[in-house]
């Protein structure tokens, strides 16, 4: 356990019961919430999970602000998309596509961190900004290869198909598919990436990275280069985002700029890692769980709200199900003036 | 002037250095050489390029002119990071820590550093046992073993300093520059950092440079002064001889009321 999570504990009692129920959850999701639409929910959890973890650890832990992120995880997700689409729904074109994705994410993180982690953080977002913009243009652009706006839509491998049975009978009345098999991968995948993320920021070089956010000009005085450190952070950071990217398009088979590169997916993040906590790993789990579970439910919740409420003036309209971004919105505010330093943070207690 | 005292081959010395904002030239032309074993102050009234000089010596700033070198190789177009692993180690003037960091971490992140473990992704900081050891022996060197676990921000001034010390210890460097170690702190603290530099120096193998304004602490201390007026060198020697000499006299001692 202690070298599982790297000795980094959620050190309260409530995030530690948290954090236990989310991944158990997850882990029997398919038995214990069946139905496409839950099970959707359960690996979007998954890969958001892994995908705000890694944006925290430039964030959060080194303090680098980009908004490059959802390239990165839209370089996995077309990786997998054009591969699958050219190459065929093999084993071999997956590999390549993944491998592909993970080599380009790589030079294009090491590129930009060298030629722009020397300057300004604004400046530096101001340049991610710009390279994933050029990046959503072209992926729309090039439709022969990424099919556009409309995307691509492909065929994985037989054993990850819905068709695939797996099992004859039922196993615990749910029945073992090709989609299961999907599930599970994503899951675990997601879960060894966080727990290796979880071992970088806990390591020696995790430390360096949160003294440079501290004070870099005193990190470099007692020798560490801040721009070797923050070009590794974002070329790490940059590999688990596109490995979530290829869990991703495993997972939806399909890809397409809105379910990746777009801006909305960038504030998202943004938004995940802030109300979760920053600075912190656990933050990502919980901030990631509760968005992507609101995004997908409030408007149930509402639309129950709102027939309890019929026959009430005004209240029945307030809380109808087409005013949920309001909710949305106005949670968010509250959930970020409340707890300023995230929901972890407010669970162990710093301010 | 600039030749060292003993024999021995300098560890520092600079030849001709010079930086220039603009048109002031902050530091001009400062040739100097330190040995092995001694300890130098430097004084000079506010403004004389004392800090300046010291920026350009481990690498916070580049020179506009002249070289820099440690062991005899030139580290003028090294970056401070560079320097810092070659065997300078510098305490700040203004208190310089990361503030969010425990005081332990503070130290045992200079000890890593030291280590060359930074790059070290794999393994969890904490099963690094010898690295947190040696780094709450230098805690306790300046005394501060018992506020381990507190934030470096929630320091009193005093104790800050003290910890800004326990960071250059634990960078175990071949050349000490403190800048003004004591200022600021109680009459009753200063002895601890005093005794620590004397204990450095009586390692007999270490060269310190050290900013001073209080000319008793620098009487003790040094077996030289070199004096910094308007960024130029004026008087280089013994303590009782520059300070009886009449350019200090009226370039420094005279003007500066307050000790």
């Amino acid at each position: 356990m202690q070298r599982l999570l790297s000795g980094d504990y959620p050190r309260s009692r409530v995030l530690g019961i948290v954090l236990v129920l989310i991944l158990a959850g997850l882990a029997l999701a398919p038995f214990v919430f069946p139905g496409t639409r839950s099970l959707n929910v359960a690996a979007k959890i998954c890969v958001f999970i892994l995908l705000v973890a890694s944006y925290d650890l430039l964030l959060g832990y080194t303090g680098i602000v980009s908004f490059a992120h959802t390239m990165f995880f839209g370089l996995g997700a077309y990786g997998i998309g054009i591969a699958a689409t050219r190459l065929g729904p093999t084993w071999s074109g997956l590999a390549v596509g993944s491998l592909a994705a993970l080599a380009l994410s790589a030079l294009l993180s090491l590129a930009i961190g060298l030629l722009s982690l020397r300057v300004k953080t604004i400046f530096f977002a101001m340049i991610t900004l710009a390279v994933a913009s050029f990046f959503a243009i072209l992926a729309s652009q090039l439709s022969w290869l990424t099919g556009g706006e409309d995307g691509l839509t492909y065929k994985l491998p037989e054993l990850l198909l819905p068709g695939t049975k797996l099992l004859e009978a039922p196993l615990l009345g749910v029945v073992i598919s090709g989609r299961i098999v999907s599930y599970y991968i994503v899951f675990a995948g997601a879960l060894c990436l966080f727990l290796a993320l979880l071992r970088v920021v806990n390591s020696p070089f995790g430390r360096v990275l949160q003294a440079i956010r501290e004070n870099d000009f005193r990190a470099e005085a007692i020798g560490y280069r801040s721009v070797v450190y923050r070009s590794a952070a974002n070329c790490l950071s940059a590999l688990a985002a596109t490995a979530a990217g290829i869990l991703y398009a495993v997972w939806l088979r399909y890809v397409g700029p809105d379910t990746t590169l777009s801006l909305d997916i960038m504030i998202d993040i943004l938004l995940m890692v802030v109300i979760g906590g920053m600075g912190t790993l656990y933050g990502a789990v919980i901030g990631a769980t509760l968005f992507v579970i609101a995004q997908n439910y409030l408007q149930d919740l509402m639309k129950l709200a709102s027939d309890a409420a019929a026959g009430i003036p005004l209240l029945p309209s307030l809380v109808h199900p087409d005013r949920w971004l309001l909710w949305l919105g106005i949670l968010f505010v509250l959930s970020v003036y409340h707890f300023p330093a995230g929901i972890v943070g407010r669970l162990r207690g710093n301010k | 002037m600039s030749e060292p005292r003993s024999g021995e081959h300098p560890v520092l010395e600079t030849h001709d250095l010079t930086i220039r904002f603009g048109g002031h030239v902050a530091v001009n032309r400062v040739s100097c050489a330190f040995g092995p074993g001694t300890l130098t102050a430097i004084v000079g009234p506010n403004g004389a390029g004392k800090t300046t000089y010291f920026n350009l010596i481990s690498g916070q700033l580049s020179a506009t002119g002249g070289t820099v070198k440690l062991f005899g190789e030139d580290v003028t177009s090294l970056s401070a990071p560079q320097r810092t692993r070659r065997g300078m180690g510098r305490a700040f003037q203004l208190t310089n820590l990361f503030p969010r960091l425990s005081v332990l971490e503070n130290v045992r992140l200079a000890v890593q550093s030291h280590a060359a473990m930074g790059l070290n992704l794999f393994s969890v900081w904490s099963s690094h046992v010898e690295l947190i050891e040696r780094a709450e022996h230098y805690l306790h060197r300046v005394k501060l073993a018992d506020r381990r676990d507190a934030l470096a921000s929630a320091l009193a001034h005093g104790d800050q300093r003290k910890l800004e010390v326990a960071i250059l210890l634990a960078l175990d460097p071949d050349l000490f520059m403190f800048d003004e170690p004591t200022a600021g702190m109680s009459v009753d603290e200063v002895p601890v950092i005093l005794e620590l530099i004397h204990e450095i120096k009586n390692q007999g193998d270490k060269t310190i440079l050290l900013v001073e304004h209080k000319m008793d602490v620098v009487r003790s201390l040094a077996d030289r002064i070199i004096v910094l007026h308007q960024g130029e060198l004026v008087a280089d020697g013994e303590p009782a001889v520059v300070i009886a000499s009449p350019i200090v006299q009226q370039a420094y001692l005279g003007l500066a009321g307050h000790e």
